[in-house]
């Protein structure tokens, strides 16, 4: 185990080895603080920084933060490394990185390709010495498109996640969430919902609402009920409707174990999801949800700091090919994020370590009501994940999950943020949204008129 | 004008409380929406940072004895960053609970846990009500506990010898309930119990469940744990037990 040594303004800081040297060096964060990891002082952490930008890239191919023999998320990113389109970066420091991915030498393609020869922690490194603004900047040149019944990911495009949830899974309060959503244009990423029942029949009876709807209105879209991965496997079996297969997933071994997962399982679950073929215009099933704190709310994490766990999360998700992955990023509590600062740092974090790992971010744009932020804040981090290119955001009825107790964006939002941008949707869904009549001669959704026909057709709807 | 008769979302908004069918003006809420948001929001806000008024519960308890304790969290943004303080009492409130100690067969502890309001709504009428089904039991002084978490209740439990706790808690608040209390019961307290070793009762609250619904289901569980000696994963709730016990 290395030691890594910087002397700043006379004081000479030590740290033991790579993971403390990452821990030190990351913004300030209250789960790392938590977890008796986080520098003890600010000089510490910028002396922590100048060590990790003359860090050799090629150190984290030789170091791991978690032993190989101890983790499997370790072993999947070592033994999946791809050396040749690492190349073209293998003689950078840390430091040169940030700077070469600042450049104009790293367009669009560029870092596409280099994305397989990433590594987590070397992303993760270089973004603890990215400002917020490196972080738009570097994450809006990356471009990650994938598809099942809608296109996202496309370059002036941004999907919704339509979020109908309900307390007690009713289906007139679903549908009432479900409607309203799509009169705004929201659920070309997908219509998702958390169940509040953990069983497979119960599961099963939300998807075929889901997949009811979609078939009446002819919606191309995809539709997930949040399940435990193992119950979606049994829907499944049981000739459910499942368009993607859910999971939440963290950065190691134990704390997937904490979520029920391994990577057995999820390879399974993949497979089982291509094996329907329901997607008409691609072939990416799977839907990751993250975020920062879950490894060490697991008690899993290895004295690792929380944003290198996270970035490790998408090593996993990667290798399933997924529709979609987001970063839950306020959900947790102040714990972890203490407040909108910590928020709004860590969703621009997760969004462009993901999108430089080639995965195909969104971000659920959130705070718990314990939490220093409001939704003042929310604006603020929407806005810049939209400059960002996130490819899509999670939005709910007035900004307000009654089930899950926790706000995030109201369809209102993210609506204005397209508009306020020039962003579409999803292309087959914006062409659906024109069949609707829902569109304007400029590609834009304003308010429905009373008594349109799209509001009269879908508020008719019965359910059968 | 639209009126409520041809309101087309009327039929909607009665299947949940979900703020749908907001209206819009250009893209963004309504002022009237906007405001009733920020109105929830802040009775959230206000229940998470409040102080409960601990003094009063106790004289609205009497002749009921209680003893008062903190946590190691000394305010309110070390309990929100620092969770494992406030499952730890302050070593000062040790004494205190240890003068205390007998074979107890039950404690009770309101914690503030995330809503001081909800434990100013709610504790002292669900404590009675329990205390009304507790006959023949020997019930230790209730334990009111400042910036307080769930487990702290295992050192309170330990330091009383009590047999079985019972931990009220303010619940984190929602925009639709600011005052949910939850109970946390927990056979053979001690410190470094896991949450599978506990049952919950949560959404005790005006909308959700009332305060005899949760005392049944209560003093069901405390009986049962008392008599199977064990709480947690093993002990499910049987309402058919529960409904048993009103009508028998």
């Amino acid at each position: 185990m290395t030691a890594y040594t910087h002397s700043l303004n006379g004081t000479r800081y030590r740290f033991d080895d790579l993971k403390t040297l990452l821990a030190c060096a990351t913004p300030l964060r209250s789960g790392d603080q938590l977890a008796g990891i986080a520098a003890e002082s600010d000089e510490q952490r910028v002396a922590a920084k100048m060590a990790l930008a003359d860090l050799p890239l090629k150190t984290f191919l030789g170091e791991a933060v978690i032993p190989y023999e101890q983790d499997e998320v370790t072993r999947l990113i070592a033994d999946s490394h791809d050396a040749a389109a690492f190349a073209p970066v293998s003689h950078l420091t840390v430091g040169g990185f940030r700077d070469w991915l600042l450049s104009y030498a790293a367009n669009t393609e560029a870092l596409a390709a280099l994305a397989p020869g990433l590594t987590p922690e070397m992303v993760a490194a270089v973004s603890k010495l990215m400002r917020n603004q490196d972080l738009i900047a570097v994450a809006a040149k990356c471009r990650v498109v994938t598809a099942f019944r809608s296109t996202v990911g496309l370059e002036g495009r941004l999907a919704a996640r339509l979020q109908p949830n309900h307390p007690t899974d009713d289906p007139e309060g679903i549908a009432a969430a479900l409607l309203d959503g799509l009169l705004y244009g929201m659920g070309d990423a997908v219509i998702g919902i958390n169940p509040a029942s953990d069983s497979v029949p119960d599961g099963i009876r939300l998807l075929d609402l889901l997949d009811g709807v979609r078939q009446r209105f002819d919606i191309p879209a995809q539709s997930c009920v949040l399940a435990h991965v193992t119950a979606t496997l049994q829907m499944i079996e049981r000739g459910a409707p499942v368009d993607l297969v859910f999971q939440s997933i963290a950065g190691t071994e134990a704390a997937n174990r904490g979520f029920g997962v391994d990577l057995a399982l999820l390879r399974e679950a993949h497979d089982a999801g291509r094996s329907l073929k329901r997607g008409s215009v691609g072939d990416n099933v799977m839907y990751f949800e993250t975020g920062q704190g879950s490894a060490l709310s697991a008690d899993a994490h290895h004295g690792v700091d929380q944003q290198t766990l996270e970035v490790r999360a998408y090593a996993v998700a990667r290798a399933f090919r997924p529709l979609l992955v987001n970063t839950v990023v306020g959900f947790i509590g102040p714990e972890y994020l203490y407040d909108a600062k910590q928020i709004i740092r860590a969703g621009l974090e997760d969004h462009c370590c993901g999108k430089l790992l080639g995965l195909p971010m969104g971000v659920d744009v959130c705070y718990t009501n314990h939490a220093e932020a409001d939704q003042d804040d929310m604006d603020s981090l929407m806005t810049l994940l939209g400059n960002a290119g996130v490819n899509f955001l999670i939005a709910v009825p007035g900004a307000d999950d009654v089930m899950l107790n926790y706000q995030s964006l109201s369809y209102h939002d993210v609506l204005g943020l397209r508009h306020l941008l020039g962003l579409k949707p999803a292309p087959e869904f914006e062409a659906w949204l024109g069949r609707m009549g829902l569109l304007d001669a400029a590609g834009r959704l304003p308010p429905p008129a009373d008594g349109s026909s799209a509001v009269k057709r879908l508020t008719a709807m019965g359910l059968a | 004008m639209t009126t409520p008769a041809d309101d087309p979302w009327s039929r909607w908004r009665a299947a949940t409380r979900a703020r749908i069918g907001l209206g819009r003006s250009g893209d963004a809420l309504p002022t009237s929406a906007q405001l009733e948001f920020q109105a929830a929001h802040s009775r959230a806000r206000d229940a998470v940072h409040g102080a409960a008024d601990f003094a009063a519960l106790a004289a609205a308890l009497a002749p009921w004895d209680c003893i008062a304790v903190h946590s190691r969290a000394p305010d309110r943004a070390t309990f929100l960053r620092r969770p494992d303080l406030g499952r730890r009492l302050v070593p000062e409130s040790l004494p205190v609970l240890e003068a205390a100690r007998s074979d107890w067969d039950i404690a009770f502890v309101v914690a503030d846990g995330l809503s001081a309001r909800a434990v100013e709504a709610h504790a002292v009428p669900l404590l009675r009500a329990c205390r009304a089904r507790l006959g023949g039991l020997r019930l230790a002084p209730v334990v009111l506990a400042a910036q307080a978490r769930v487990a702290l209740g295992d050192e309170i439990g330990a330091a009383l010898g009590a047999a079985c706790i019972a931990v009220l808690v303010g619940e984190r608040p929602g925009l639709t309930a600011a005052d949910s209390l939850g109970v946390y019961l927990t056979w053979a307290p001690q410190p470094g119990r896991r949450d599978s070793e506990r049952n919950c009762i949560s959404n005790i609250h005006g909308d959700g469940l009332g305060h005899d619904a949760a005392a049944d289901i209560l003093c069901w569980l405390l009986r049962e744990a008392s008599r199977r000696k064990l709480s947690g994963i093993g002990l499910k709730v049987d309402p058919a037990a529960i409904a048993g016990t009103l009508t028998g």
